[in-house]
């Protein structure tokens, strides 16, 4: 990365001696798409907060631009910020909400019109103009929000769950919507999220929040792919998590002992000792279920498995199995469906989709 | 119909004719044409009200109720806001004790007040003055200020104030546009609790006011113990249609803004 654009640097955010943010490094690019996600209560409000100069940081420095803006207060800091609530002026109609921001930076009336127009079609809201915020649905109140923060284009965009009260097919459209406009103006947009595919889908990268600390950060890829803890691996998607202890360890990766006394191989740790205790991540769509072990198994893992329950989830089969006394999650293809519940299979993957992670 | 529910109304009416009794008493009596202030009434005419409005003491003392009323009314508004505007402030220490003592002149006896103040008044040259009966009147004002327009903050979301900041208004103009259009209807309350408090203020106006500064109700007080007129019933009346078109006024007010809410 070329010098961060916006940089928390070593930052702490704590109420009297309860600490919501501790020792926070983070470096964001200018025009980068980062989301935030984790859990409720781990500190992303208020990481944005900061930024937007709302809340002073205990200790630590917020740099935008290669400036600490720490005594910069909030209307001068040109940042856009939809709020987790909304906050829509209640006593001005829509289009004067979105007007509001070109108002304060003085552009001229008839600009204005235009531009909050053009804002509102965006937002597919440009019938509800003349309407108060009190008249609109939750998702409709969520878009006045985003045109608002939009229209006079910010540097910086930061949203606090911007699309969690849209439908799916809405949410969808404006997350393409954002995206766009997100690659057209060059935005640097900071993004709340508590759905995980929208941070997979949106993002250039995604950082992980546990407790007010950032557990892993990247591309959504490296977020996916290769958790590094047994915390992101867990809130990303769903996993299998597998605790063993390793037998055996070369170049090519480990044995791990599981505790049914299954072995498995697993194409990581090379370097770590035998006789430790691991944790390994695998996704349930690695996992193939057959009738026999299948082409590949004489370099991967499989181990014969009787299914438990099955559950129709439209594209997919969640399957849950017990693989030799080890319980595994299985994604199958909808031809499976004639695997009942009580009927064998053997569960087979690979060693390279097998990943360590740190508990 | 249950018992109860007999019980309840037979209450309600009880207690509104408890409040509203001595008020229907008076009011025929504004209109009596005798010199006499009781029942029954010979004949109706309105030569009290002419007397109210012609005789210098009672002129005099409507003239000095309304200008001191409004003078209560804009300094208790403009104290009362700013005070419910700053303990507004959560990172202001002491915030629970100050807030407590803005409301201390509503439960503190009036005489303890009166005597203070006019102790206090003589020695800074205020006693017998008109700024000596507004300030003491704005005293027992303030309260009334501050909680409706604290009670009118409680509704204006912080977020939105924020919003207002990180979209680049300084904070008086997130004040100017957004608070105080939120707080107003709260204000106007407040305004017209004040004016009706300096009103029918008699106790500390006893104790500060001079025989220039007689008020409405005050002289109403001295007139009821000299002669007692029908003029005092007349004055009633004012005062009654006064506190209902202040009351119309708080209740327009809000519906407005509520309105404006909606639509
Ligand atoms: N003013 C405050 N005083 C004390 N604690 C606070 C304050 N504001 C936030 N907190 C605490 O800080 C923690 C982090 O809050 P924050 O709003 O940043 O969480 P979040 O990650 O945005 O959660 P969510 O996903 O639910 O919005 C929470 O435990 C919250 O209770
Ligand atoms: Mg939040």
């Amino acid at each position: 990365m070329t010098q961060p654009y916006i940089r928390f640097d070593k930052v702490t955010k704590a109420y009297g001696d309860f600490t919501v943010v501790e020792d926070l490094y983070l470096d964001i690019a200018k025009g980068e798409f980062v989301s935030l996600l984790g859990p409720s209560g781990s500190g992303k409000t208020t990481l944005l907060m900061m930024l937007a100069g709302f809340e002073p940081p205990t200790r630590g420095a917020v740099i935008v631009d290669e400036k600490r803006i720490d005594q910069l207060p909030p209307h001068r800091r040109n940042m856009g910020v939809v709020f987790q609530s909304y906050a829509l002026f209640p006593h001005m109609t829509v289009a004067a909400n979105v007007a509001f921001p070109l108002e304060m930076r003085g552009v001229p009336k008839a600009d204005r019109k235009q531009l909050v127009d053009r804002a509102l079609d965006m937002v597919q809201l440009g019938a509800m103009a003349d309407r108060k915020p009190s008249q609109l649905s939750g998702g409709q109140q969520q878009r006045v929000a985003l045109a608002r923060a939009l229209v006079f284009e910010p540097a910086v965009v930061l949203m606090d769950e911007p699309l969690g009260a849209l439908d799916k097919q809405l949410r969808e459209q404006m997350q393409l919507d954002i995206r766009d406009l997100h690659k057209r103006l060059g935005l640097t947009i900071i993004f709340v999220t508590h759905d995980q595919s929208e941070a997979l889908t949106m993002s250039d990268r995604i950082a992980v929040f546990n407790k007010g600390r950032i557990e892993q950060i990247g591309t959504p890829n490296e977020i996916y792919d290769h958790p590094t803890t047994r915390f992101v691996a867990d809130f990303i998607g769903e996993t299998n998590l597998l605790d063993g202890t390793i037998e055996t360890s070369d170049a090519s990766g480990l044995t791990l002992s599981l505790p049914g006394g299954k072995r498995i191989r697993v194409a990581a740790g090379s370097n770590e000792a035998a006789g430790k205790t691991v944790t390994v991540s695998l996704r349930p769509e690695k996992i193939r279920l057959g009738a026999d072990a299948g082409p590949s198994s004489s370099s991967g893992n499989s181990i014969p498995a009787t299914i438990l329950d099955s559950v129709y989830h439209g594209d997919h089969l969640r399957m849950v199995l017990d693989a030799e006394g080890t319980r595994l999650i299985a994604k199958a293809d909808r031809r499976f469906g004639d695997l009942q519940p009580g009927s064998k299979a053997v569960a087979s993957f690979d060693p390279a989709d097998c990943w360590l992670v740190r508990s | 119909m249950s018992m109860l529910r007999v019980l309840k109304i037979v209450f309600a009416v009880a207690a509104m004719t408890f409040l509203l009794a001595p008020l229907v008493a008076i009011l025929p009596l504004a209109f009596t044409s005798s010199v006499f202030l009781n029942y029954p009434v010979p004949s109706y005419s309105t030569r009290w009200f002419a007397e109210l409005f012609t005789a210098d003491v009672w002129r005099r003392a409507i003239i000095n109720s309304l200008v001191i009323g409004l003078g209560v009314t804009v300094l208790a508004t403009v104290l009362g806001t700013l005070a419910a505007l700053g303990l507004r402030e959560r990172r202001l220490p002491f915030s629970g004790v100050l807030r407590t003592a803005f409301l201390l002149p509503m439960v503190v006896p009036a005489v303890v007040l009166g005597v203070g103040m006019q102790l206090l008044f003589v020695r800074m040259g205020l006693a017998n003055s008109y700024l000596g009966v507004i300030f003491a009147h704005t005293v027992i004002a303030v309260p009334f200020v501050f909680v409706n327009v604290a009670a009118a903050l409680q509704g204006v979301d912080t977020r939105v104030e924020r919003a207002a900041a990180s979209l680049g208004a300084s904070p008086i103009t997130t004040f100017r546009r957004v608070t105080l259009p939120l707080a107003i209807p709260g204000i106007v309350s407040g305004a017209v609790f004040a004016f009706a408090t300096s009103l029918d203020e008699v106790v500390l106006t006893l104790f500060v006011a001079g025989p220039n500064q007689r008020t409405l109700a005050r002289q109403m007080f001295s007139t009821i113990r000299e002669n007692i007129s029908p003029a005092i019933a007349s004055a009633a009346f004012l005062f009654i249609v006064g506190t209902i078109l202040a009351a119309l006024v708080v209740a327009l007010v809000r519906w407005k803004s509520a309105q404006r809410r909606m639509a």
